[in-house]
């Protein structure tokens, strides 16, 4: 088992509590930053770990928290609105060790002069909202938020803030937006947060692991932390394995394991359920591009992912076997984006809504060859067209699909009903 | 109607925010928490308080799932339905929930007892499948433990022993 880093303490009994955190060292990490380092020192710091974004992009952190622009006040928002289909790491930071974020996000808002920050917590997640709270309720009270934090001079405010079901506010735009009491439809870029943000004042925004990380960081130098990982993609991240493994959850390892060890190694994923054989992974959260079996090999960071045709996204590891039709399960995740398209621009909400028409017409053995090139064309009008990142997430598991699993697509239009799966027409031996 | 105290709650949130209007989603939240659903006097009161017209805010309360137009049942049920539960076999349980509570996905149950709801995923896919109950997790479902959650809903109905007052959005307040 390879040291941890964001997971150490997750299953301590009530690190979820102040005074338990505190005896695993919570809050030193805090001390140390405001006692030791100016603010640009720890964005320094940050840059020479080589932290990159949990959230979906991989953008290095302390970059980001260097483009900020200089004027006042600034704003830091801690996106918690975790929905890609796939990732349920946040959850589990937020509803388990809620102190570690919090930390973080004071770290980080010392580290760019922010004076009020907020944790944007999915609707969804009751539980971890009020974890949440409460963290941020017994780290006032202990004087780590408030005025003058432990006599330095810096004061903090934080907010938690609900969402209430709308996965587009994952969209760092969008969240600002909800955040300032409107709908979540995405802002226009440029002007990027770093300039123009929340209220109009530089932003900072980042994920809730990527913060979840910071305190370690600062407690241990950045040479610790770019000792895991590779020369590219460094330090650890949380792998969320789910589909059809024997043992789905939540693994912290280094970046650069392969994929292969995630899947099948009995410390992880332990292989596939019924011991099938294995059809297809989504690496990163149903937004990014399926591969096949043939890149189970693939390390697991930012590059190698991206130079096997897909990407590391969210972390939301999703494992397919053999009895699994592709035509249904990119059904199932197109139907996700056309219900969470925003309906702001043309593209997005139209085209999620003839993609899930043709998807559906062709599954239920009503397609015509055509279809499947018609898709690829609706995919074409929407990937880079669309206002926000949602409509290219849309067309990820279509166009990969397609590409590895054509004849798949064939067979249903051809044959009129699933070639495998629970709906696959047995008797005709052989047929294939 | 909105109580005075909801009223003083959403004034103490918009004091909280740089700027009033960023209460609006938890200000719906503590009215919804009080109506049982986004009803025309809750729009009134989170208007009134922040400043805003009904209009607007009610544009802000139509783009969010989780603020009801309508009363829902006692027991929202939420199954999710998203990739990782569906290769997990979702399907099956949300058409078995179909079955016992009588009612199809989207509807709420005559006697107000239910709402039964599908809903993207819900960050719980290394336990799929997965639903909520009035935002409280459930976990690993088969369908033994389907059956024996409508066993115990149907229990606590018959025992009326539900406090008064639940609601369906859970604790409101942030």
């Amino acid at each position: 088992m390879p040291e941890l880093i964001i997971t150490k303490h997750i299953d301590v009994p009530g690190i979820d509590r102040l005074s338990v955190y505190r005896q695993y060292g919570g809050y030193e990490a805090l001390e140390k930053a405001l006692r030791e380092y100016q603010p640009e020192e720890i964005v320094e710091l940050v840059k020479k770990s080589g932290l990159r974004g949990r959230g979906g992009a991989g953008f290095p952190t302390g970059m980001k928290w260097g483009f900020l622009a200089k004027n006042e006040p600034r704003y830091l928002c801690c996106n918690c609105d975790e929905s890609e289909p796939g990732t349920f790491k946040d959850r589990m930071l937020m509803e388990k060790n809620p102190h570690q974020l919090v930390e973080g996000v004071i770290i980080t808002s010392y580290a760019c002069r922010v004076s009020t920050a907020f944790i944007y917590v999915r609707g969804e997640l009751a539980y971890a909202a009020r974890q949440v709270q409460r963290a941020v309720d017994e780290a006032y009270a202990a004087g780590y938020i408030g005025k003058n934090i432990l006599g330095s001079g810096y004061s903090l405010d934080v907010i938690v803030h609900r969402g209430a079901g709308a996965y587009i506010c994952g969209e760092e735009s969008a969240l600002m937006e909800s955040l300032e009491g409107r709908r979540g439809y995405p802002r226009l870029k440029p002007p990027f947060p770093a300039a123009v943000g929340l209220y109009g004042g530089p932003t900072v925004i980042n994920n809730c692991e990527t913060l979840s990380t910071v305190p370690a960081i600062v407690r241990n130098g950045a040479d610790w932390y770019a000792s895991f990982g590779t020369e590219k993609s460094k330090g650890t991240r949380i792998f969320c394995l789910s589909g059809h493994v024997k043992k789905p959850g939540n693994y912290e390892l280094p970046l650069g394991t392969p994929l292969r060890t995630l899947i099948y190694d009995e410390q992880y994923g332990g292989g596939i359920l019924g011991d099938k054989k294995l059809k297809a992974v989504i690496p990163g959260g149903s937004s990014t591009f399926i591969l096949g079996a043939d890149k189970v090999d693939t390390p697991l960071d930012f590059e190698s992912v991206a130079a096997a045709g897909s990407m590391l996204g969210s972390g939301g590891v999703i494992v397919m076997h053999e009895d699994t039709c592709i035509v249904d399960a990119v059904l199932r995740m197109t139907e996700f984006y056309r219900d969470e398209s925003c309906g702001k621009c043309t593209p997005c909400r139209e085209g999620t809504y003839w993609l899930v028409q043709l998807l559906e017409r062709i599954e239920h053995g009503h397609g015509k060859m055509s279809d499947i090139d018609l898709l690829l064309d609706i995919c074409d009008n929407i990937s880079g067209k669309s206002f926000c990142p949602l409509g290219d997430a849309a067309t990820s598991s279509i166009t990969s699909s397609i590409k590895l699993f054509r004849e798949e697509y064939e067979y249903h239009v051809r044959e009129g009903c699933c070639m495998v799966g629970p709906k696959a027409r047995k008797p005709a031996a052989a047929a294939l | 109607m909105i109580s005075e105290q909801a009223k003083q709650r959403m004034r103490e949130l918009a004091a909280r925010y740089p700027v009033a209007r960023s209460a609006v989603m938890p200000a719906l939240y503590i009215a919804q928490a009080e109506e049982g659903y986004v009803s025309r006097a809750a729009l009134e009161a989170v208007a009134e308080v922040l400043n805003m017209t009904v209009d607007d805010v009610e544009s802000v309360a139509t783009f969010y799932t989780m603020y009801y137009q309508r009363p829902p049942g006692k027991k929202v049920i939420k199954v999710c339905n998203s990739i990782s539960c569906y290769l997990r076999g979702c399907d099956a349980l949300i058409e078995q929930l179909e079955r016992r509570l009588r009612i199809k996905r989207g509807e709420t149950s005559p006697d107000g007892r239910y709402t039964l709801l599908t809903t993207e995923c819900l960050a719980s896919c290394g336990t799929a499948p997965v639903l909520q109950v009035n935002d409280e997790f459930v976990e690993n479902l088969t369908p033994e433990l389907v059956d024996r959650l409508v066993d115990q809903w149907e229990a606590e109905f018959q025992a009326e022993g539900q406090s008064q007052g639940r609601s369906p959005a859970g604790a409101g307040g942030c």
